[in-house]
């Protein structure tokens, strides 16, 4: 069994864990972070794409809107790469209490946040797809940003900084030493292998799962999970973030995210953390909430719904045992196990928003590094992340791929074709992994590969192929990994089929079904013949079932 | 957009978005790439499935649009015509088109392709000298050179007089009695091509109106736009959208239809002033929807029975080409119904999807090569009979046909004629008889 040593490991590789080892690097801690999957695949890849301005929490909430407002211009400065500046509106509608919009400005007022009220007729000049008996609208410096982007900077400017990251490894114990927690058994969930890693300090940074790991070094932290679900929409629909101006409730935001307008969301109390369902009556109430405030929205095209997992958490001592859903604070928390549980070498930290991520990892360092002896201030706010060096992701600049495409800078030919994926981008992004396993999933969160309208149809097939001739694969490994994808794809357009969704459904099973015969095809010795491909329902145990 | 109506309709540029929200009905079939004439001939262009829904994704609304290929489209609209689920793709291409204009102005060469009005006008009185313009290889070369119009482009000749000229001599001539009533009234649109280029070909139409017993009337109109259109110069398509829509609108009020030779003006006219140019008005929808193509209408007629059907024989087989401007009406072919009324007549439809010359596309001296590959197909058809002339309804396609085949290009209207015995020289207006409004052997509901 391979050990290493560092001073600490951050566990997670969301948001918060990213950008607290990249605060830690920074301070010249050797870090190592661990994260179980891919990086940003938890709650902050499965987010609504909004930096807030801070304008949602204003009545309600106003020690995170303040967060917000100062964590989006902190993030504009250092991270101007994942921010598409698009501008928020709050408008009301004739259906909303008449009487918040008062409120809200004095809110917004007193977190800093500015506020500018333009007349309807303004708005709709700027966003013409907006209702037209909208009662009031303010504009609001709301953003949309990239968790991928985001999260893969934070990482990598770490590890200019000294620090390495682990995926696909996840932590199956604590290590503990009397009161002290003084490492973590971690084991690469591809080859099951499993190696120690030694350190001073451990910072949990698990999200959802920040209670779970608690739990292996025996300790008690209750995580609120409140799931909410997201339909994106085929197209833009809006350019600039549209948020409903009334006390937070269901379906009250519209984000312009890359290619998409992302709507959402809901608030549903769940006992797991990885709770990824979607109840019908959540689609409905999103898209007729949407509709009020951009008509006709509800009948175009909805490509894509997920679901993800708040992990909301209140101290004890806050004293609101009971409340759930949006009644529960939005700021975070990081809890220092020596003054909580007498326990050394842990730091958990948990709650708050993507929006506050650098705060909250900046709040997390200091306490870890005052349990390394260390006052070192920390300094994430004040220099901006280095550019990404492939910049292949950057969808927020709605045209990129396609002025890309024009100048002959994306060579060869166009494999995922929704989102201009061309054969050069793909076989980069896989040699990128040199020897290491790849999946399709993988090189859909590098290249956007099978996010748009035909949701994989036609680029999967051709991607397993480029695949596995350059990984040298067998054809059963590729049909699996082929399988694997594409029931991911359609479990992500099972709650949306109608419409054009379910004719796209429908055309994309006659490709995977009916020519290539993918249910038919086994791949395992156990998973012999048809048979699996006569249940109806997406997802199939042991082989494609469309 | 998708079935239902946005709430918005008081608001072209609204209405615009519609049209590319039709990209949401998009399911990557690729029918319209295989039925697209264009991309099998150039790597420059990568179909319509591609510059079309899918690229609209990815352009933002408002700003310059960074996709050149998309120029490479012709605008013949077969994308529109075989998408199965709706999506207007030409019309998507031509607003992309529109948006780069607007970014990266216009070029000269296609600033000179959009006015055939202005040049159709200007050149009337030297006509003899603008022919030989037209015609001299070393003048058509520096033009390719310096303009890029392509020397082979098959441009036409100026005839030298008007058919609005000759139209007012023969109401002076031979003043037509008013009517009473709207009954068999119609409305000649003759574009710019019949006006200055080929006169003959309006004459003919208005004969065959009268010879069915009609009153013709001509309004001030002009050019119906769809070269500024197809340019990308939506300001200019639109300033002559609205003046003919002016002009039109009363006679669309009182029922009156409005008819006319040129396949193309009249598809601009029924579609694209809305689909493509955002014009969602009122006005608009009652032009559109009281206009025809003219062998359409001759076909309503027969259906109605108004047709005359005293037809001479005409003992011909002849080759016809729809062109794909025609097929965008969606209306079958009713050149060849119509024709199929006069004995002996056999004409055949020619199978090909488009000329190739679209418009103002194959007087693009880089986009020539393309024209002549996207018409060939005719050209093979044609050699094999042996035929001598082909028929058919927009002029730009005739022309080309012309230098494709170097065979004589007609109307359909013309046989019409010819199978009405009706003769241009020394033109009279038939007596017009008092018609029956209602003819007793009307055929309602065909
Ligand atoms: C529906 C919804 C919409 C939202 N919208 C917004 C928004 O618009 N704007 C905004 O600012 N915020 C938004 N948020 C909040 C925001 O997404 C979260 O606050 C933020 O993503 C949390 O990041 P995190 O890094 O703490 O958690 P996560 O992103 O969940 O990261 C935790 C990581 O830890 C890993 N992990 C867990 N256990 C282990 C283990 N044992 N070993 C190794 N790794 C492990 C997980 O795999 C995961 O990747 C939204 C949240 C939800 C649910
Ligand atoms: S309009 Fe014609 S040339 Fe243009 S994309 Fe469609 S089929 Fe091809
Ligand atoms: S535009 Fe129509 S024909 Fe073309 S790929 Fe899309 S659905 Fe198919």
């Amino acid at each position: 069994m391979a050990t290493t040593a560092v001073d600490v490991l951050v566990i997670g590789g969301g948001a918060t864990g990213a950008a607290a080892a990249y605060d830690l690097a920074r301070r010249g801690v050797r870090v190592l972070l661990a994260e179980q999957r891919d990086l940003s695949t938890g709650t902050s890849g499965r987010y609504h794409g909004l930096l807030h301005s801070g304008g949602r929490y204003a009545v309600r909430d106003p020690e995170t809107a303040r967060e917000c407002i100062l964590e989006n211009r902190v993030l504009r400065r250092i991270a101007p790469f994942a921010i598409e500046d698009t501008g928020g509106l709050f408008v009301a509608t004739a259906l909303d209490p008449p009487d918040f919009p008062q409120q809200w400005v004095t809110g917004c007022a007193e977190a800093g946040i500015p506020t500018e009220k333009l007349t309807p007729g303004q708005a709709r000049e700027h966003e013409p797809t907006l209702a037209t008996d909208i009662t009031a609208v303010y504009r609001v410096p709301d953003g949309s940003c990239d968790s991928f982007d985001l999260v893969h900077v934070f990482v990598n400017a770490m590890r200019l900084f000294g620090g390495d990251a682990l995926i696909y490894h996840r932590v199956r114990a604590l290590l503990r030493e009397g009161d002290a927690v003084v490492g973590a058994e971690l084991e690469d969930t591809r080859t099951g292998e499993v190696r120690t890693v030694h350190a001073a300090c451990v910072l949990n940074a698990a999200g959802p799962w920040a209670g779970v790991v608690a739990g292996l070094a025996g300790l008690d932290v209750r995580i609120r999970f409140d799931r909410g679900a997201m339909i994106a929409m085929n197209t833009r629909w809006v350019n600039t973030v549209v948020n409903r101006l009334r006390p937070a409730a269901d379906g009250d935001i519209l984000v312009p995210v890359g290619t998409v307008c992302v709507l959402g969301t809901t608030s549903v109390h769940t006992d797991r953390p990885d709770d990824n369902t979607i109840e019908n009556w959540e689609v409905n109430k999103i898209l007729a909430e949407a509709d009020a405030v951009v008509p006709g929205i509800r009948a175009g095209r909805a490509l894509r719904a997920w679901s993800g997992v708040r992990p909301l958490y209140e101290p004890p001592e806050a004293g609101h045992d009971d409340a759930v859903g949006r009644a529960v604070k939005r700021t975070f928390s990081v809890i220092d196990h020596v003054e909580r549980d007498d326990v050394r070498g842990l730091v958990t930290v948990v709650g708050g928003k993507l929006t506050t991520c650098r705060l909250m990892g900046e709040q997390a360092a200091d306490v870890v590094c005052a349990q390394l002896d260390m006052d070192k201030p920390g300094t994430t706010a004040d220099e901006a992340l280095p550019v990404p060096a492939a910049p292949s992701r950057r969808y927020h600049q709605l045209d990129h791929r396609l002025r890309q495409l024009e100048h002959g800078e994306l060579a060869g030919e166009l494999i995922c074709e929704c989102e201009m994926v061309t054969r050069r981008q793909l076989e980069d992004a896989i040699a990128a992994y040199g020897d290491q396993p790849v999946q399709l999933d993988d090189l859909r969160r590098d290249l956007r590969l099978g996010m748009g309208p035909c949701q994989a149809g036609f680029c999967s097939y051709r991607a397993a192929g480029i695949l596995q001739q350059m990984h040298g694969t067998s054809g059963q490994e590729a049909v699996r990994a082929l399988a694997d994808f594409v029931n991911e794809r359609f479990r992500g357009v099972q709650p949306l089929l109608w419409g054009h969704g379910l004719r796209q459904f429908y055309l994309d099973e006659v490709i995977y079904r009916r020519t290539l015969g993918l249910d038919k095809l086994s791949w395992d010795a156990d998973a012999e013949g048809d048979g699996a491909g006569d249940d109806a329902g997406i997802e199939g145990a042991d082989g494609f079932t469309l | 957009m998708a079935g239902e109506k946005m709430t918005m309709n008081d608001n072209h540029s609204a209405l615009i978005h519609q049209t590319a929200f039709t990209a949401d009905h998009c399911l990557k079939c690729n029918i319209c790439t295989a039925a697209c004439p264009v991309a099998p001939l150039t790597p420059l262009f990568p179909g319509p499935k591609t510059v079309g829904p899918q690229a609209q994704r990815l352009r933002e609304p408002g700003q310059p649009s960074p996709d050149h290929a998309v120029e490479y489209c012709s605008g013949c609209g077969i994308c529109t015509l075989v998408c199965p689920h709706g999506v207007r793709v030409m019309e998507i291409n031509t607003q992309a088109k529109a948006q780069m204009t607007e970014t990266h102005g216009m070029s000269l060469r296609n600033w000179f392709l959009s006015r055939n009005e202005l040049w159709g006008r200007l050149g009337t009185p030297f006509a003899p000298l603008m022919n030989f313009g037209v015609r001299s290889r070393l003048l058509r070369w520096l033009a390719e050179r310096i303009f890029g119009i392509s020397a082979r482009g098959p441009l036409p000749g100026w005839a030298g007089y008007t058919f609005r000229g000759w139209w007012n001599k023969q109401l002076k001539r031979y003043p037509r009695p008013e009517p009473d009533g709207d009954a068999n009234r119609v409305v000649y649109f003759h574009g710019c091509s019949s006006n200055t280029y080929e006169p003959h070909i309006a004459q003919t139409a208005v004969a065959v109106l009268e010879r069915i017993g009609l009153h013709v009337e001509i309004p001030p109109q002009t050019c119906c736009g769809l070269p500024a259109q197809s340019n990308g110069d939506f300001t200019a398509a639109r300033r002559y959208a609205r003046t003919n829509i002016k002009a039109l609108v009363g006679y669309a009020r009182r029922g009156i239809p409005i008819v006319g030779t040129s396949a193309s003006c009249m598809t601009a006219i029924k579609g694209d002033y809305e689909h493509v140019l955002g014009l969602d008005d009122a006005d608009a929808r009652l032009v559109a929807a009281n206009t025809y193509d003219f062998m359409e209408f001759l076909w309503k007629l027969h259906a109605e029975g108004r047709l005359p059907l005293d037809f001479q024989p005409l003992e011909r087989e002849l080759p016809y080409h729809a062109p794909c401007q025609l097929k965008a009406h969606g209306m079958g072919r009713p050149a060849l119904d119509v024709l199929d009324l006069v004995p002996g007549l056999r004409v055949w439809e020619i199978d090909a999807d488009c000329c190739g010359i679209a418009g103002t596309y194959g007087y693009k001296a880089e986009k020539r090569e393309i024209a002549e590959g996207v018409g060939w197909p005719i050209a093979e058809q044609v050699y094999e009979v042996g035929a001598d002339t082909v028929v058919c309804d927009t002029e730009t396609c005739r022309w080309q046909i012309t230098s494709l085949t170097g065979t004589t290009t007609i109307h359909p209207v013309q046989l019409v004629a010819e199978a009405y015995g009706i003769s241009l020289e020394n033109y009279r207006p038939p007596v017009v008889s008092k018609a029956p409004a209602e003819s007793p052997v009307a055929q309602k509901g065909w």
